[in-house]
This record gives C-alpha cells, structure tokens and sequence, in this order.
C-alpha cells in the first residue's frame, strides 16, 4: 500500500485535506485533473464568509464560524512554510441593501440566527451615512448594509499555490493531468487513471468537485452535486484603499484590481461568459460603488460552483466501502481551514472529530 | 441591433477584401475595424500616408488604397474606431466606439484579425525605447516618424524593409543585428526551388538588402545573448555575434523575429487551434476556403496562418464566396469557377513560405528565455516563475496563470502566451498541442464597466455620468 | 518624462493645445496620441502597478497595453486614440483622491 489516503481532486478543498493529514504524518497521494479541467477553485470569489450561510441549519453557520476562527492561524502557517502570503484579511464585511425592506427582513433573519447560536453572531447595521464613513466610495442607492465581523477574504489562488506548494513540501504526492476512471476496492482502494496510472491506499477520499457526481456511485456514494454557473469580473488594477472591506458585490484584490460577482445560473456545464451577465454585474457594481463606472474591466470569467441539493457541504463515509469519503461543498476558500485543521480529525475518527451528523448526504435519501 | 448577412472583423487586407467581394454577391455586410480608418497594420492609414509617403513606403503598400477604395460600397456598412470586445452566439458582436458600447448581429463571420509580432523576451525587452518592428512601421505609415538612433535587432524579411525605409527617409538605422545563421540558411536551400515560384518576393528581398548595403549600415548575423540596457530608457543593446561581444548605444531598439496568428478572437469563442511546427505559431484548423469547427466562422489572412498581405487578400476574397454560396447568392459552381484562379494566385504567394519560415527561424533563446527575464509584461513575470509553476504541477497555461498571473493582465496573454506554452512543453517534455494554450475569454480588449452597465439599462447611463 | 525625441518627423502639421501630468502640450491634431507624445519627447508614459518600472510605446497597434494614459478620468490606449483640443492626459491613477470629488 502506497499511500494512507488517495486523494481524488486536487483543488483547495482536496488539497487543504491532504494537507491536514499530512500533519498527521499521513501518507498521501493526490491525483489532480488536467489544464482545462472545471476548477471552482481557479474561478472563486475569494471571499472567508459567514453572514448569511446556514440561515436554515445552524450547523453550517456553526461551522464556517469555526472555520472563519481558524483561518488567519492556518494562513500564517501556511505563508510560512512557503513564503507565499494569502493576503488573508478579516476585519469583516458587508452585506449591502437597496431598499429598507430588504435589509430589516435580512435583520430579522440574522437576529433568529444569533438566538441558535447562542449570541455568537457579531454585526452590526449601518445606515447610508454611517456607511459611508466606513465606505467613502458608497453611492446613493445603498440605503445601509450589514457589517458581520467574522467575514473577510483571502486571495485563493494564492492559497491554491501555496497548498500546492507545501503539500509537496512536506512529502505529498501529487499527480496532476490525471483523469480517474475507476475505483475498485479489492483490499485496500485502487485508483485508475485514464493513461493508466494506478494508486492503492488504505482510505479514499472524493473531492473531485463536480467529479465526485461521475464517480461517486462506484464507491457507493450517491454525490449529489450538480453545477450553477457564477460569472465573475475583475477591472483594472486602481489605487489600493478604494473599496475597504468585501461583500457579495464587489471586493478590492490586493494586486489592486475590484473583483466584481457573482451570477447564479443553472446553465448545466455551461462555464461561458455573457454579455448580459456582464452588463447586470457591472450595472450592480457601479450603483454599489459609482467611481467603478469609469474602471476598465480586464478579464471575466464563468465558473461552475458546485452545489448539493440544499446547497450545504456533503462529508460522508461510504456505508457500501467504508474508508471511502466523499468531502464537497460549495465554499472551500471559507471551509479550507476547517478542511486543513477539523476534517482529519473527523476521517481519523479521533476524540477531537467534529460533528458533522447534519452534513451527511442520507439527508437526501428518499424516504 | 443592426444585423447583417455577414459580420467581418478587421479591415486589413483580408477583411477589405472579404467585404468587398461579399458585397459584390449582393451580401449586406458590416466591417468592423479597431482602427479610425481601414488598412489594417499593413496598410495602416494607407488612404492619407500614400500620397505624402509614398516614395518612401514603397508601392507594395500604396496598393492597399485599392482595397480601401473597394469598401465604398452600398452594401457595406463600414464601423471603424470599433473595439470588438465580444462575440457571442448568434451571430452576435459586442464593441465600443467613442465610449459607448453597441452591438451588431450577423448571420456569419470572417474574422480576419490579423498577425501579432511574435514576442521576443529578452533581457530589457520592457524598457521604453524597446518597440517591435512592426511599431516602427506604423509609426512611419501613420505618423511620419522615424526613430533616430535605432537598432533592428532580429531576424525576418521585415527588418530589411523597415531599414530600407528608414534608408529612405534619410534616417538609416545604427546597425541590423541579425539572428539567423548561416546554418538556418543552409538548412533553407531544399525549400528554394518551391520558393522560386514566388520569386518576386526573394527579388524584392535581394533589391531591401542591397539598399541596405549601399547605405553602409552595419550588418551582424547569427547574433546571440541580446540583451537591451538602459535605466528608465533603452540605451543601447549587448549581443554576441562573430565571436565577440558587442554593444551599440542606441536609444530605440526594435525586436523582430516573425509574426503570429492573432487567435484571440477565434479561441473566445473555441476555435480548434493547432501547432504550426513550420510557423512555430498556434493557428486555426481551416478548410479550404477558411471555414472553422464553429459553424458560421471562417477565418481569412494572416489570423489563419502567416502568408503576408497579398495572401490574406485572396483569402478574404476566397471566404466571401463560401459564404455568399452558402447565402444562396452564389451557386456552387460559380463559386468554385471564381474561386479556382484565387485557389491556385494563393498558392504561388505562400510558394516562398517554407523558404523564409526556415531561413529566419525565431531566436531560441526569446523562445525559452533565461530565468530572469520577464515573459508576462502585464504582471512582470519571469521565465524562471513559469519553470517554477510547472515543478508545483502546472501542465499548462491555465494553471500557470492561476498559479503565477501570466496572462492575466490587459493583453490577455498576446505577449506571453506561446511563451508560456513553450516554457512548460519545455518543462514537462510534452508538445505544444498537448500543453494547450490560455482559454480567452471576453472581454477581448477592456471595456469600461459604465459602457456594460449601459447595456444594461440605458437609461442608467444618462445618471451615471452626470 | 520629457526629453528630446528619439523620433525625427517627416511632415509638421497643425497643433493643438492639450494637458499632459497638468502641463499644457502642443500635438499635431488628429495625430495618434502615443506617436504624438513620443514626438514630444514623452518617452514613459507610466510606471507599473506591480514593480513601478517605467512602460512606454512597444507595439503600437492596441495589443501590448504598455502606453496606457488615464484620458479624461479612463485609462486608455494612448495608441488607439487620436489628438484632440483640450484632452487632459496623465499617467494611470495618479490622482488617487480626485474620484470622491468628481
């Protein structure tokens, strides 16, 4: 047996995995797609968020605060073992409204929320002009905005390299161009590739994103995931400072640039851009935010989130071949704390393992 | 949204000409063109330059206002200053013009987007006062201006009329630093007797050069090591040639060693592309009359593949018969009788290809650069950043630049991208073909977010700019 | 940066006033911005955002995005624009403050 764990899919959520284990001293091997794979983890917001997640299961709000906690911990070990920095900041951020309707129902909602939790839920309502003081750049339509204190952002494709780099560093092994096509557990799990590379591992882990839906059933998950397609835009890179903290809209990269989202459609496997996506987005951006009318928008992007039917994370051991996992979810830059620090906990069956009960994908079982 | 028979991109050579011929069937077609006049790089701004320079530019382009004359047609709606920054499905073409964008629909396209400069990454390539060859030129065409302390530095056919030009202008260049060996010329020879049916070309060659020779101007082949100097300003520029080392004092120093396909169009909307080992280039897979694996799109001239201008008018005119037949202007047999003595003029004009593709190879050394030097001028990142992803597992471009931002800054990768490419086929011992290339997305070329947002709702516009 | 053109003109033409990093500037009308500046003796038009090297002029066909110029509040290609009267140039975002007062 070469290896604890195979690790199918080698994105942020596959690679924040096998970095956790690897700090358990685990054996892993990773096997990652080729250059034009769908890769959620190349087209992503960026954003280390909890407002609004988990409205319906306080579980998942739970656990991204949890992950939120952990993040800037898990970022500083990461950028020192690589030198790369995530550009990690958490000074919170904002959900922004343009009517008062929808910002006190938004209020009611949270206010449930934070009883669930206990009080844990830390934010704030800020009208137009207290906004602004906070957001300079703020244009009249914003009536006010919710500022939650545990969100932030993160670069992620600078945590996509930097995992990619100590995964490596501290002795993982990682297959890229690699397209798997079966999974057999004959003693332990066998991992075939299309060009004929094969991996035998104790344990089996699925974090192929939208893979997992293909290859799920051969290991007795039913992976139910399916894609909704996010168009992104990125301008020009403007003088730093511009928009402060993130939101939903619109969030200042730290090479400069003001990266602008997201659309949802359910377009199948559609990653394209479209002008109309572009022009909503844009058209939102600038009542948001109206010096961006002038900005140049240098690149946009279709990506394909990867969605479970309630659209939560799904962690769940195969009851047909157990040591098989399926781990997928649809915020993996917020969870890759989480994923790096808890998760192995939980696959490790250790006292520290996490409760993760409500994330089990019977709950979609037809009853 | 106007719509159109057919949408053509690009009024060079092969976009006038496809216009032009299309229009003649009884096809109502849009030309859109980047620049304010037609003329494409090669005639650029060929209508007002010709008469006040046309003793220095030589009738090779005074014969553009021929095609720009074509265009004045009825059936031609010509939108110029036009940036194409999309295409969708459709036909659907989304471009800004005076800060506003616009649409325009089309049952069919010809692009016809033309050639880029192959970029050559050299040490100091990035300082102001380095510019490719072609900038030269329409610096000359468009501008009247010549540089006064240049060095060409490079290899190619281009370099002998650009210096031939600037002979002529009264304003020779300091030396022609020249990287083809004598082995590339050599190894030339058996592609010569094909070459010869295209002999006006290597006659036009030998007249360039001996103009060169008369006017004295330092001559060095085989050269190596190029690297440009300079603080804030290109100063001079160091190579190796015959042995020693040289170095000239200049203050612009212009980079040649071929051009390439401009794909940028074609990929965003997933033309299939295929390595060019002759050309070194990527370039659509065609037919014969230039139609691709997208149906409705053709692609005419140098955006094809490189055969110079005379090459990509004819094959203007060659897509405009397919798809004025496929219109039902032309039948089959018409357009196969019309299109038999373009077939056979086209191919007498790429007869001297293989000869120059393998007498002016490009420099190896800008086709893998040292460690050091900057590949991605948008994002400044180096050859050595690019090995260095491939080690962290990048195959190809797209996780590079995910990885490294090459290719992610406002050139979309024109400058970096077969570099890239070759730098990681290098790294893992793999082909181009199998390395890939960027996935281009719109928008083509920026587009401000005021001018989408207008799109949106028009009436925002009017707020937004008060 | 201004200093003497490494660019001889063949041909002088009409010239307009127009405002260069707030200094005025006198350009032949209609003629291409970035040739126009380069005649001028403007041989770097901007710094980087990433390392603040010096960029100008390289291909001068809209395809480099190297002689990017804010032009009236945009950052543009100053090789796809033409002279007009009166036209305020600038090197990119250097005013950083001026957007909350316009």
């Amino acid at each position: 047996m070469e290896a604890d764990y195979a690790i199918v899919g080698g994105g942020v959520v596959g690679l924040s995995v096998a970095w956790g284990l690897l700090k358990r001293g685990k054996r892993v091997v990773v096997l990652d797609g080729d250059d034009g794979a769908f890769r959620a983890s190349r087209g992503n917001f960026g954003l280390v968020w909890v407002q609004s997640k988990g409205m319906k299961q306080p579980r998942y709000a739970r656990w991204s605060q949890q992950s939120a906690a952990i993040w800037a911990d898990f970022a500083q070990e990461l950028s020192e073992a690589t030198g790369r920095s995530l550009h990690l900041q958490q000074q919170g951020g904002f959900d922004f409204h343009f009517s008062e309707e929808t910002l006190e129902e938004t209020v009611a909602q949270y206010e449930l929320l934070k009883a669930k939790l206990d009080g844990d839920y830390p934010f704030e309502v800020l009208g137009h002009n207290a906004l602004r003081k906070e957001e300079p750049q703020i244009g009249p339509k914003v009536v006010g905005a919710i500022l939650h204190h545990q969100d932030g952002h993160t670069n992620p494709l600078k945590l996509l390299t930097a995992l990619a780099d100590d995964v490596r560093r501290m002795g993982g092994t990682v297959l890229t161009g690699k397209t798997v096509t079966e999974i057999t557990k004959p003693d332990g799990f066998r991992v075939r590739c299309v060009d004929g590379t094969t991996v035998d591992a104790a344990k089996c882990i699925l974090s192929a994103g939208l893979g997992a839906a293909a290859l799920g059933p051969q290991l007795g998950l039913r992976a139910p995931v399916r894609p909704q397609r996010g168009q992104v835009l990125i301008t020009e890179k403007l003088p730093k400072g511009l928009i402060r903290r993130p939101s939903l809209i619109a969030r200042q990269v730290d090479e400069g640039g003001i990266q602008i989202g997201a659309t949802n459609e359910e377009v199948g496997y559609d990653d394209g851009v479209t002008q109309p996506g572009l022009s909503r987005l844009a058209a939102e951006a600038i009542a948001t935010y109206p010096v961006l009318a002038r900005a140049q928008l240098v690149r946009s992007w279709g990506a394909l989130r990867v969605l479970s039917p309630d659209g939560l994370p799904i962690y769940q051991e195969s009851h047909e071949m157990p040591g098989a996992f399926l781990v997928t979810c649809h915020s993996g830059i917020t969870l890759a704390a989480a994923h790096a620090r808890l998760l192995p906990e939980w696959l490790e069956r250790t006292p520290a393992a996490p409760d993760l009960e409500v994330f089990s994908e019977d709950r979609f079982a037809v009853s | 949204m106007k719509r159109s028979d057919l949408i053509v991109i690009g009024a060079g050579p092969a976009g006038m000409a496809a216009a032009a011929k299309a229009a003649e069937t009884g096809l109502a077609v849009t030309l859109l063109d980047e620049q304010p006049r037609p003329g494409g790089q090669i005639y650029r701004d060929v209508d007002r330059a010709a008469a006040k320079r046309g003793r220095i530019l030589g009738a090779d382009y005074t014969h553009g206002a021929t095609l720009t004359q074509s265009l004045n047609h009825p059936a031609i709606a010509q939108i110029s200053g036009a940036v194409v920054w999309e295409i969708e499905e459709g036909f659907r073409v989304s471009y800004t013009k005076d800060g506003c964008a616009a649409q325009v629909a089309g049952d069919r396209i010809i692009l016809a987007t033309g050639a880029l400069e192959r970029p050559m990454p050299v040490p100091g390539w990035t300082l102001p006062g380095v510019m490719t060859a072609g900038a030269a030129q329409i610096l000359l065409k468009q501008s009247g201006m010549v540089a006064r302390r240049a060095a060409l530095v490079g290899s190619g056919p281009l370099l002998y009329l650009i210096a031939a030009q600037m002979i002529r202008a009264g304003t020779p260049p300091l030396a022609l630093v020249e990287t083809q060996t004598r082995g590339d010329l050599l190894g030339a020879m058996p592609h010569l007797p094909g070459a010869l049916r295209g002999w006006p070309y290597l006659a036009k060659g030998m007249k360039l050069l001996r103009e060169i020779i008369r006017a004295r101007v330092p001559r060095h082949t085989g050269a190596s090591a190029i690297a440009v100097e300079g603080g804030t300003h290109a100063e001079a520029v160091r190579f190796r040639a015959g042995g020693r080392s040289h170095r000239i004092a200049c203050d612009t120093v212009l980079l040649h060693h071929g051009v390439v396909p401009n794909t940028q169009a074609a990929r965003s909307i997933g033309v299939a592309h295929r390595w060019n080992e002759a050309q070194r280039c990527f370039a659509p897979i065609l037919d014969t009359w230039g139609a691709t694996d997208v149906a409705g799109v053709l692609i005419a001239g140098d955006g094809a593949g490189i055969g110079g201008a005379k090459a990509a008018e004819i094959a203007g005119r060659i897509a405009a018969l397919k798809v004025a037949e496929e219109h039902g202007k032309l039948t089959q047999g018409e357009r196969d009788a019309q299109a038999r003595p373009l077939l056979a003029a086209r191919a007498r004009e790429l007869a001297v290809r293989p000869f120059l593709d393998t007498a002016y190879p490009p420099l190896s050394e800008a086709m893998t650069p040292a460690d050091a030097t900057i590949v991605c001028r948008c994002e400044e990142v180096t050859a050595g950043d690019i090995r260095g992803y491939a080690k962290l597992g990048c195959l190809g471009p797209n996780q590079a630049k995910a990885f490294g931002r090459p290719g992610m800054g406002p050139c979309q990768g024109r400058y970096c991208g077969l570099t890239v490419t070759a730098l990681l086929a290098e790294a893992h011992g793999t082909s181009p073909d199998a390395t890939g290339y960027y996935r281009i997305r719109p928008p083509l070329k920026p587009v401000t977010l005021g001018e989408l947002a207008a799109m949106e709702n028009p009436a925002q516009r009017a707020t937004e700019q008060e | 940066m201004k200093t003497a053109s490494p660019f001889h003109e063949l041909e002088d033409s009409a010239r307009v006033r127009v405002e260069f990093d707030g200094r005025p500037l006198d350009l032949p009308q209609g003629a291409n911005l970035a040739a126009a500046l380069l005649a001028a003796g403007v041989t770097v038009f901007r710094q980087t955002p990433v390392s603040g090297a010096p960029r100008g002029p390289f291909c001068m066909m809209g395809a480099c995005f190297d002689c990017l110029v804010e032009v009236d509040g945009v950052v543009r290609q100053a090789c796809m624009l033409e002279v007009t009267e009166g036209m305020r140039i600038a090197a990119p975002h250097q005013r950083r403050d001026s957007d909350e007062t316009q």
